[in-house]
């Protein structure tokens, strides 16, 4: 079975976004960037499905500014077999990735797409379920177990009161939560082996897809900030305060 | 302008993330219709008529949307969805599992999330973890969009309005509903709770959450945990509050051991009143804390709840 890993290329989940003096954006000048933490989860499982003999090989794929190159030789690195770079400078929205990785799956004809169930920056938590429409492939979303059984894959999903467990005919799409797996560090070889991997690159024009933008961001601004409050002393001070001042005990 | 909201529900009973999103629909205006799907949903959809300022509530009851697996869920939404301008959806597991199949059927976007509605087209939604706030314009000729509850007051349940049955079943066939492992509790649910009382990785293991519980349930409150206390498996997942989990904005939000990544604040920053009891006065969550109790928590938390 081919695996599909999407990937994506945001800032460093320790870097707090601020936001640009101009409202038009988040400042990511000279930020550090990094794969999407649930995107290295994706990698991650599509490795071990590989180690476990129910993937016999695994294209990853990015699309981004060429800086996203990096990430791809991330996932390369990790255990990906190729990589597939579909190169943009402009940042598209999730229905016109979805799109673009329809095309890739129509191409490739994977057993089964892993993405991240949602990238850190947006915070869209959209793109692996426009894909699973556009393809008409079943979703399993917010994994936290992937098992292929007889043919199906059983995908435990974490949702609002606990786990749910389903059974998806194959090809499949799945996006990760984060106890699907705790994701490997690349070693040194394994970084040096991943350069000479083939990495095919593309544009969005290649595809012939309408990536037009749906919506226009108006403005970005900072969240209201919360002010400080007091270091009280003691319990009993907590809980006069609690009391008589916010009055929600 | 006409919206169908997609109700939040169990068969048995509607869900409170269903009163936030009719909110959020009637801050935009226009006739608001109710879906409830599910099978053998019909008390779900008695209690839905209730909801004020629905005009509609249509019912497909069904074995197919019995769990509400997005193949045949989204089927059914698109194919009701092309008459109305807007598609809602509170932003629990359930709305952000569906919604974007369906936005993607209509071949429109989806703007996720939404805090506030400026104009029937226009939006304010978090993005980077809440450390920014999007406006943002749609172009679409229907907007498909998911709520935060915590964005909106809730609206009453004093309304009647007519239920109409949906003959139309879609069964795409592929997914199938093998098991659940629900969480069973007395206390109320994270997301409806008041008061929330959250441990992190400074609770050392999951037996020292029943330190917490105690005071829940001196409080009324619900028990909730850090991403850190999640994966370090002290508690299971749907306690998590956070960027990914659950976002949550009560009178009263007690962080116990939780150091206050940004992931986390995310998650509860909007509360009115934010309680932190850490050992460590460098922690972050003290920046957000309404009151700051720089304490073991081990002697804090059980003189605390001696108190109160």
């Amino acid at each position: 079975m081919k695996v599909l890993v999407a990937v994506k290329r945001v800032i460093d989940y320790n870097v707090k976004a601020r936001v640009k003096s101009d409202q038009t954006g988040v400042d990511l000048a000279n930020v550090k960037m990094a794969m999407n933490p649930f995107c290295e989860i994706a990698v991650e499982e599509a490795v071990r499905l590989k180690e476990k003999g129910a993937a016999d090989e695994i294209v990853v794929v990015s699309i981004g500014p060429k800086a996203a190159q990096e990430q791809i030789r991330t996932a390369l690195a990790l255990g990906a077999d190729r990589g597939l770079h579909i190169e943009t400078e402009v940042e598209l929205e999730s229905l016109a990735v979805a799109k673009l990785l329809a095309k890739v799956v129509a191409a490739e004809q994977p057993g089964l797409v892993l993405l991240g169930k949602q990238a850190i920056d947006t915070d869209n938590n959209q793109t692996g379920q426009m894909l699973a429409a556009l393809t008409d492939l079943p979703q399993g979303t917010f994994a936290s177990v992937v098992n292929v059984e007889d043919g199906k894959l059983a995908v435990t999903r974490e949702i609002d009161g606990g786990l749910q467990t389903l059974s998806l005919t194959l090809p499949a799409i799945v996006t990760t939560d984060l106890r699907l797996n705790e994701p490997r560090y690349a070693s040194l070889p394994n970084i040096m082996k991943a350069k000479r991997k083939p990495l095919d690159s593309k544009t969005p024009a290649d595809y012939d897809v309408d990536t037009a933008p749906r919506l226009k961001v108006l403005k970005v601004e900072s969240p209201a900030v919360r002010k400080a409050g007091v270091i009280v002393a003691s319990v009993d001070e907590l809980v006069e305060k609690l009391k008589n001042e916010a009055k929600v005990i | 302008m006409s919206i169908l909201v997609i109700a939040e529900h169990d068969n048995a009973t509607l869900k409170a993330a269903t009163l936030n999103t009719v909110a959020a629909a009637q801050a935009i205006g226009g006739d608001i219709d109710l879906l409830v799907a599910g099978a053998n949903c019909a008390a779900a959809a008695e209690q839905a008529a209730k909801v004020s300022g629905v005009t509609r509530v249509l019912v497909a009851d069904n074995a197919a949307y019995a769990h509400q697996l997005a193949e045949n869920l989204a089927l059914l939404v698109t194919e009701l969805g092309s008459g109305y301008s807007h598609i809602l959806a509170p932003s629990t597991t359930n709305g952000k599992n569906v919604l974007p199949r369906v936005a993607a059927k209509l071949d429109v976007a989806q703007i996720s999330d939404i805090i506030s509605v400026e104009s029937a087209d226009t939006f304010k939604r978090p993005i980077y973890a809440g450390n920014a706030i999007a406006t943002v314009q749609s172009s679409d000729a229907i907007k498909v969009i998911t709520v935060r509850t915590t964005g909106f007051d809730p609206v009453t349940e004093e309304g009647s309005a007519t239920i109409e049955a949906l003959a139309s079943v879609h069964d795409a066939g592929t997914s199938a509903f093998v098991k659940e492992e629900l969480a069973v509790s007395d206390r109320p649910e994270l997301t409806a709770a008041k008061v929330i009382i959250s441990g992190g990785r400074g609770m050392g293991n999951g037996d020292n959450f029943a330190l917490l519980e105690k005071v829940a349930d001196k409080l009324g409150a619900a028990v909730g945990a850090s991403r850190a206390a999640v994966d370090a498996g002290f508690v299971p997942n749907d306690m998590q509050v956070g960027q990914t989990g659950k976002i949550v904005a009560p009178d009263l939000y007690i962080a116990v051991g939780i150091s206050g990544a940004i992931q986390h604040l995310a998650g509860m920053k909007d509360s009115k009143f934010i309680v932190a009891i850490n050992k460590d006065e460098e922690a972050p969550i003290f920046q957000v804390a309404d009151y700051g109790l720089v304490a073991d928590l081990f002697d804090a938390v059980p003189e605390l709840e001696s108190k109160i």
